[in-house]
């Protein structure tokens, strides 16, 4: 039996029951993303820190939900695809879990980072130890070595 | 140039296009990973980064989110004009998109323009750095996609190769799913 | 490079392929087969240049301060230059074409019955990028300041800052190159797994797919989810060097540990990519000339994909020395030894393939067992290394170097010249000379032997292996370690006095060989069930598939074997 007859079958996303939903369904979908980013990019104003990311983080996750299963269909996509872009952010998190140890702190068990402790921090930082919502008028460059801090500038003026 | 009948065949059941998509899809996740995991722990790691973070603009980053929203809504209807044959609403659908990720580089064009007339370069810190790095790796895959939605939607008006449609609707999907998490971690998170 | 039979099609009813001029045909070619000749002659060049890289820095650790035949006095940053380039040609330009692109694109769409992979310009793309970057790597040796002489790992701040290495262009154009390799074989293997995925005959179910094309899959799997740190990782180091971040700069907030995680959570998974299409290869040729079945096929195929998983809990064991959290290093010293179970399982099943068999010591098979033999060395001397704290004082000696060659040596060269040896008369449609592909095993492989035996002996004794001039080090210089490094660099010049052996068989069996048929090793796969060497589109009828890869000597039929796509 030549495999030309079967060639042909199963092509093309015609064959896929992909056209499931009328266009107003992604418009709705659509409208409750315009609010989830609404509601996300309000939550800074409020100020409190533990409020700002759970609006600026979960809502992200919620909203990639939506996205990845509405948009991209991956609900009535094959469950093999969804198995493989979950392995894949795994890898990530695997991937974060083997490196922060290094990266995050900077010391540890007969080690030190100092020069990666000390970097860039402005001045009113190291000493009121606070970092978190900072007022504004720490220039960036302003810890840094002094060559570092003028080029930026510098280059800022051509 | 005649597609070989490798090509034609399914014995998955998702069409390989799409299947390749996916793949596409795969490795792109680890490529951004890998930067945004990297940014996190440094972030995690050096508190002080909240301060530089500061000098983001939220408005910007925010009205970029919208318009990246809105053009995934007008890939997914370019992709359901596609479904039912309708090749010319789906030409007509993608170049909104298009529109769309232009709005998105022309605001962003503004938005780094007036950071580095400030001095935020990309070598003003670590912040920085990974800003225009991670800002900068999205942006090339918006214009990539973008670019290559010209190709598919003038195919399309001519009702060729509709099932193109959806594959760059999924890649572009994938786009504004990237920048769904890059707009907290920049712009959000201070 | 022509083959004979390239334009002789026969007629199939399929695609009709137009006559086509030399160029298209070998430069624009859109068929898998020619893609795959490309990249295999290609990294059969790259690997003469690896191999003279070796010639003249093991020549000059022999006998410092001597020109060498052939290339000269060699300086501190020649050695640097070539040593590492060396590394990076020898598995990226070579181990990884040749394994994995050459290879799986001539059996891939072949083995699975199809025409030719699903996506072929992308595959034409990917080789053409490939080709780029090796030329841009080639390129990275006539600059200002010279080739990168940074190690293959590219370890910041040496390979970030020109006023430590010294080479303002070398370290930028290497990277280049090594992202744009990266981004050809991203490209290939989504190609690849989507055919295998797809494309298959009809009736081919998973455990009918030949050994060689699950573990090309599965490598190209891994290779696809590893490397994305790593590219990312190569952006962030070019932007260090080229317009002066500070990712890698602990000073400005970076941290220079980030890339080696960042290269070897790709780094050692790529040793498991390029072991697994090795594995496979070796597969197909033990069952065929030992007329056996495959010996446990889904423990085979399980434990490859379990080395897949584990082989990324592993990385760190690179960087016991670089100073990591020691609470990590305990966690990847565990998964380290853990690895070598599901290794050792397969060359278990290996073994228990042959046992029984009528067993043909064919030139293929032979390097087939060489590579078990020769992979159980590397394998039993990693567990020393896995160990955290024998790392420490093996690690950055000869005993890495040993080791490591014990593995890629086997992966890279016996692998590869087991393929070739055993799909030459399906790629050329001749047979290579067996007395000379004889001749070439022995010397090869005893002289492999020679070179590396002497290096671990010298690493355990403490021998740096960063160090090109051990006359300047009067404790490692002692005559018995200068002996040794005499004899390693004696084995190597025999290994490769021997090579020119195989390149000239290679060639002259190309168009002079003797004929082989479409099946001479009496084969079930697919591949041989097409003529030798198969027409663009393949198959005369692209086969039908009725039963698994590996029905030897069944009781129920006269043949010895069974082909994949014969009803009955």
């Amino acid at each position: 039996m030549s495999s030309n007859v079967d060639a042909h079958a199963a092509h093309g996303s015609h064959a896929d029951p992909h056209a499931l939903h009328d266009d107003s369904h992604y418009i709705k979908v659509w409208g409750i993303l315009v609010v989830l980013f609404a509601i996300s990019f309000a939550g800074p104003f409020l100020g409190i820190r533990i409020i700002t990311l759970m609006t600026a983080f979960g809502i992200a996750v919620v909203k990639a939900y939506l996205v990845a299963k509405n948009f991209m269909h991956l609900d009535i996509e094959k469950k093999f695809v969804v198995q493989l872009l979950v392995v894949c952010l795994g890898l990530l998190f695997l991937f974060f879990l083997g490196v922060s140890p290094d990266v995050m702190k900077h010391w540890g068990w007969n080690w030190r980072n100092d020069s990666a402790k000390n970097a860039n921090i402005p001045e009113h930082i190291l000493h009121e130890g606070g970092a978190e919502g900072a007022p504004e008028g720490a220039a960036p460059a302003e810890g840094a070595a002094p060559a570092e801090g003028a080029a930026p500038a510098a280059e800022g003026a051509k | 140039m005649v597609k070989p009948i490798a090509t034609t065949r399914s014995a998955t059941g998702v069409p390989t296009g799409r299947l390749a998509v996916w793949w596409v899809i795969a490795s792109e996740i680890v490529i951004f990973g890998g930067l945004l995991a990297s940014y996190v722990m440094h972030r995690l790691g050096h508190p002080e980064w909240a301060t530089y973070a500061a000098h983001t603009n939220p408005w910007a980053g925010g009205l970029n989110t919208l318009v990246l929203l809105t053009s995934s809504l007008t890939a997914v209807l370019a992709h359901n004009a596609a479904e039912r044959g309708n090749g010319k609403r789906a030409a007509n659908l993608l170049m909104l998109t298009c529109v769309g990720a232009l709005t998105f580089l022309v605001v962003k064009s503004f938005e780094w323009y007036h950071e580095i007339s400030e001095g935020f370069t990309i070598t003003a810190n670590g912040f920085w750095s990974f800003y225009y790095c991670a800002a900068g790796l999205h942006g090339i895959h918006v214009i990539a996609g973008a670019i290559i939605m010209l190709f598919v939607a003038a195919d399309a008006r001519k009702n060729k190769e509709l099932q193109r449609v959806e594959l760059i609707g999924i890649y572009w999907h994938f786009v504004d799913l990237v920048w769904i998490f890059l707009f907290p971690l920049l712009y959000i998170a201070k | 490079m022509a083959e004979s039979h390239a334009h002789a099609h026969e007629p199939h009813g399929h695609a009709h392929h137009e006559p086509e001029g030399w160029f298209k045909h070998y430069f624009w070619s859109t068929d898998h087969k020619m893609i795959a000749k490309q990249y295999l002659l290609t990294g059969m060049l790259m690997g003469v240049v690896g191999a003279y890289f070796a010639y003249v820095f093991r020549m000059q650790l022999a006998f410092p301060g001597k020109p060498v035949p052939g290339y000269g006095m060699v300086t501190g940053a020649d050695y640097n230059a070539l040593i590492t380039n060396h590394g990076a040609v020898m598995i990226f330009w070579v181990a990884m074409p040749v394994l994995i692109a050459a290879f799986g694109n001539y059996l891939i769409p072949l083995m699975i019955g199809a025409d030719d992979m699903v996506f072929p310009r992308l595959n034409r793309l990917s080789y053409q990028i490939f080709l780029v970057s090796a030329i841009i790597l080639g390129a990275s040796f006539f600059v200002q300041g010279g080739a990168f002489g940074g190690a293959w790992t590219s370890y910041p701040p040496l390979s970030a800052k020109a006023e430590y290495n010294l080479t303002p262009l070398g370290p930028s154009l290497w990277l280049i190159a090594v992202a744009l390799e990266f981004v050809a074989f991203l490209l290939g293997g989504i190609n690849f797994v989507t055919t295998a995925m797809n494309a298959r005959a009809p009736g081919m179910k998973a455990f009918d797919i030949p050994m060689a094309v699950w573990m090309i899959v599965i490598a190209s799997i891994m290779f696809m989810a590893s490397v994305g740190p790593l590219v990312a990782g190569a952006v962030m180091l070019l932007f260090d060097q080229l317009i002066g971040t500070g990712f890698f700069d602990p000073d400005r907030g970076g941290d220079p540990v980030l890339w080696q995680h960042l290269f070897w959570f790709f780094g050692h998974p790529e040793v498991y990519v390029v072991l697994l299409p090795a594995m496979g290869f070796v597969a197909e040729i033990i069952t065929v000339f030992s007329r056996k079945k495959l010996f446990a096929y889904k423990t085979v195929l399980y434990t490859s994909i379990g080395t897949g998983v584990l082989s990324f809990f592993v990385w760190a064991h690179h960087q016991f020395i670089a100073g990591i959290d020691p609470r990590m290093a305990n966690v990847f010293s565990v998964t380290t030894v853990l690895i070598s179970i599901p290794i050792a399982e397969m060359c278990f099943v290996y073994i228990a393939t042959l046992y029984g068999g009528s067993i043909t010591f064919s030139v293929p098979m032979l390097w087939a067992l060489a590579f078990i033999g020769e992979f159980l060395v590397g394998g039993v001397t990693g567990i020393f290394l896995g160990a955290s704290g024998a790392d420490i004082y093996f690690h950055d000696t000869y005993f890495v170097v040993a080791h490591f060659h014990y593995t890629f040596f086997p992966i890279a060269i016996i692998g590869t010249f087991a393929g070739i040896t055993y799909w030459f008369p399906k790629m050329y449609g001749r047979h290579m000379n067996e007395l000379a592909n004889k001749v070439h095993f022995w010397i090869t492989t005893v002289a492999f032997n020679g070179i590396f035996i002497p290096l671990f002996i010298l690493g355990a004794s403490g021998d740096h292996r960063r160090i090109f001039d051990y006359s300047n080090f009067p404790e490692l210089a002692t005559p018995e370690m200068q002996a040794m490094r005499v004899f390693a660099t004696v084995s190597l010049l025999v290994l490769l006095a021997a090579q020119p052996i195989f390149l000239v068989n290679f060639f002259y069996s190309m168009f002079k060989g003797k004929q082989a048929g479409a099946n001479p090793w009496n084969a079930n796969t697919l591949e041989w069930q097409c003529p030798s060497p198969p027409p663009h589109g393949n198959f005369d009828v692209l086969p039908d598939v009725y039963r698994g890869p590996y029905e030897y000597s069944s009781p129920d039929r006269a043949d010895d074997f069974w082909p994949q796509n014969s009803p009955s």
